[in-house]
């Protein structure tokens, strides 16, 4: 099989991490051989981060270039907008509606761009919009947005949904996992 | 079994595999995860050492006295550590001692770009440099072999790339041969001049021989496919060039990068029609091809800045660009801030309203720098905030109640209380503020000497920072609480004013912190709210302006109650007080 490409890309401290160890752990399950790249360190503290999950019978490099992504989960909207070109011309984007201002433009130095998921959509890529913030408040808690959009993702490729259950169960605790489980099918069922 | 691991975790499993008894580290990214991963394994005795310095003596000393042992550093925790580093080369070891160094090209996390390798030459110790987490593994695990067969250190070289990526590795049982004999012997392990200049003659001897095995060793291999393009490459940059080109190219891989073989390149050389040496960095490799009349293309065309990536490789060496998709929005950037409730805003606030220069340091709060806080002047090296602002003073002493040094709990105790001392010893009325967060933020909460804590959570003596200032010299020491932004002004004002050494310490544990209870998130009162975004001045990420007023993010607001005291209205509501 020809080594797929995914990035997770989001606001520093929203829960990319943890997205790309679990997305890690369910293709690792599935017999892929899989490279993570993670990022630590300052940009953590709410800045742009991304992390790349790449695929397939063999895997050499851990991270993904522009126009080599084959899907992008991006968990705010202006970071699905600015990581946008590393997407493939015929590549899937998963867009969470909510909007982080970054420094720039709370101080006044700069403008959120009206309009972004529209403009993402004009470029002719798959884009898949959802409103992942009011579905984890659904499910009982706003940190679970990032299930929720594991559950789009999810509906977007081609591991059996067993395989995904099974690696929320191995990373959530026991406590959450009632109300995780039920993040991740809200997100699935959004197709 | 085979196990998606972390580069770094892979060292760790490596070391533990290999038999490590004894480690001793300072966290610095991207290298903090080995020795957090060898804490967890019970048969290893480790810590987190003051610096860097530190942590690699405690490591030759644990190797004399018969211990397989380890110390962790990034790139710039080498140059604290160099001093031991260049004599350690002389001693050798008794039981075998393995040092990581993780750069980071691209400068993810980091002050420079420096690279590491031309240590290794400088100081004339093996260096070894894994390419995924497999390699981290089974590299780690060889170089205590290698460390007591030529009795030297081995130095494990990583960079961001293969530190922090995950890929499958094979892992085994431990063998631990346990502690092996320490026999007195000063000609070996008294670095004077009688004995030194001894030693010097088995150091070129030994990378004589390290060449010679370098030239066959199982770390250096060959792959042959069309040999129009050669590439030479080690680490991260030969999955780049794999990715880019695959059966196109044929490779040399260099797993040792110091010594370097020399017929070893010649013969690759020689069957291939192009050869590039792919490095990031510096021409490290290239430079030893060239010294040796080896004809390869290197910084020529490929930069010496930054990150290589499989796209870098197909651009330059097969003329492709990338086709691609864009957006005609402009799109602003997204640096990186103070967490909402970080106690380094108020104190930064404060700053602010007195107006001081700012000799800064190293951590988390170096992100004061940024507007719309934009209250860092200067940002060199661990510990230079407190020198920094010694000589700033000596050389303008009417600016002495216009400045100030910040420095975080952790980088105090790695390198700031030297520099106060010299403060005190040779009196400039300087005013050092030390931010006590209880921990070391930057790198991921890691315990240090002041939170009382070791690195296995096991209580212990944690120093006094105020009775350590004391010692020193310092008479002048005051606590202040970093939400109360009078109380701040006030005292920092009070000292900066006093003629005399000062240190004002700012307390109150990092808001990320597990144990830190945060009060229900605050609210804007949109009725009392003017719009006039005063509270917008202290650059807190849950505050934005929405509709010509003030809301505040509640999945994000831990109600520190800063933005409070900014409000001459009123509006930001709720919050104990």
């Amino acid at each position: 099989m020809q080594t797929k490409s995914v990035m997770i890309v989001g606001v520093g401290g929203q829960g990319t991490l943890l997205t790309s160890r679990l997305l890690g752990a369910a293709l690792l399950n599935s017999g892929f051989e899989v490279k993570v790249s993670e990022v630590h360190g300052m940009s953590q503290r709410g800045g742009s981060v991304v992390t790349y999950v790449k695929y397939g019978d063999e895997v050499a490099s851990p991270i993904v270039g522009p126009g080599e992504a084959d899907l992008i989960l991006a968990f705010e909207q202006l970071e699905a907008a600015r990581w946008l070109p590393y997407l493939k011309k015929d590549g899937n984007i998963i867009a969470n509606t909510q909007k982080i201002d970054p420094m720039p433009v709370v101080i006044g130095t700069a403008v959120y761009p009206n309009g972004v998921l529209e403009a993402i959509e004009k470029t002719g890529v798959k884009l898949t919009s959802i409103d992942a913030l009011s579905l984890a408040v659904e499910a009982g808690s706003p940190k679970a947005v990032n299930v929720v959009l594991i559950g789009v993702m999810a509906s977007k490729m081609d591991l059996p949904k067993e395989t995904w259950l099974e690696a929320i169960k191995q990373t959530v605790p026991e406590k959450f996992l009632e109300m995780n489980l039920k993040a991740f099918e809200l997100g699935y069922a959004n197709k | 079994m085979k196990k998606l691991m972390l580069g770094n975790e892979a060292v760790a499993r490596g070391l533990y595999e290999g038999g490590l008894r004894v480690a001793s580290s300072y966290p610095g990214t991207p290298s903090t995860e080995i020795t957090e991963c060898v804490a967890k394994y019970d048969e290893i005795y480790s810590e987190w050492a003051p610096n860097e310095k530190v942590a690699m003596e405690t490591a030759i000393g644990a190797s004399i006295a018969g211990a397989r042992s380890f110390c962790a550093m990034k790139h710039v925790g080498l140059n604290v550590a160099a001093d031991p580093l260049f004599t350690v080369s002389y001693t050798g070891v008794n039981a075998g001692m393995v040092i990581a160094v993780a750069d980071d090209p691209g400068m993810h996390s980091s002050q420079n770009e420096q690279d590491s390798r031309h240590y290794a030459k400088a100081s004339k110790i093996m260096m070894l440099e894994p390419a995924d987490s497999e390699e981290c593994l089974s590299f780690a695990k060889k170089a205590f072999e290698l460390s007591e067969k030529f009795d030297t250190p081995v130095i494990l070289r990583l960079t961001t790339r293969i530190a922090h990526s995950r890929s499958a590795a094979e892992i085994s049982d431990r063998i631990d041969n346990g502690l092996k004999e320490c026999v007195k012997d000063p000609q070996k392990y008294v670095m004077m001049p009688a004995m030194a200049i001894k030693r010097h003659v088995v150091v070129e001897k030994r990378i004589k021989d390290q060449i010679a095995w370098a030239e066959t060793c199982e770390f250096n291999t060959t792959e042959f496919n069309d040999k129009k393009i050669g590439i030479i490459a080690s680490g991260i940059c030969y999955q780049y060039a794999k990715e880019a080109l695959g059966k196109n190219a044929s490779y040399l891989k260099l797993g040792c990068v110091y010594p370097l073989p020399v017929e070893k390149i010649k013969s690759f050389v020689n069957e291939c029609k192009k050869v590039y040496v792919l490095e990031e960095l510096d021409p490290f490799i290239e430079e030893h091809c060239k010294i040796n009349g080896i004809n390869v293309i290197g910084k020529d065309e490929f930069t010496l800045l930054g990150e290589y990536s499989q796209g870098l490789i197909r651009k330059v060496i097969l003329g492709e660009d990338v086709d691609n998709v864009k957006t005609d929005l402009e799109i602003p950037g997204r640096p990186p801030v103070l967490c909402a409730g970080c106690p380094h805003r108020g104190l930064y606030y404060a700053l602010k309203k007195l107006k001081v220069a700012v000799s800064g340091d190293i951590g988390c709060y170096t992100l004061g720098a940024l507007q719309p806080l934009g209250m860092v002047d200067t940002c060199v090296c661990m510990g230079a905030s407190v020198s920094g602002l010694h000589g700033r003073n000596k050389a303008n002493p009417e600016n002495e109640s216009k400045t100030v040094a910040v420095i975080g709990d952790s980088t105090f105790m790695h390198s700031g209380i030297t520099g106060l001392v010299d403060i005190a010893y040779n009196q400039s009325n300087s005013t050092v503020i030390i931010l006590d967060n209880s921990i070391t933020g930057m790198t991921g909460h890691q315990d240090n000497p002041t939170t009382g804590k070791t690195i296995k959570g096991d209580p212990t003596t944690a120093v006094s920072l105020e009775k350590l200032c004391n010692a020193v010299g310092i008479d002048r020491v005051r606590v202040v609480d970093p939400y109360n932004l009078k109380e701040c002004e006030d005292v920092i004002r009070e000292e900066i004013n006093t003629p005399e050494p000062s240190v004002v310490i700012s307390r109150r544990p990092c808001a990320l912190l597990k144990y830190v209870k945060h009060n229900p998130p605050l609210k804007v009162n949109a009725d009392k709210c003017t719009g006039c975004k005063m509270c917008m001045k202290i650059g807190c990420p849950a505050i934005s302006i929405k509709d010509k007023k003030s809301v505040i993010d509640f999945t994000q607001c831990v109600g520190c109650g800063v933005c409070t005291q900014m409000c001459k209205f009123g509006a930001i509501e709720g919050g104990a007080k």
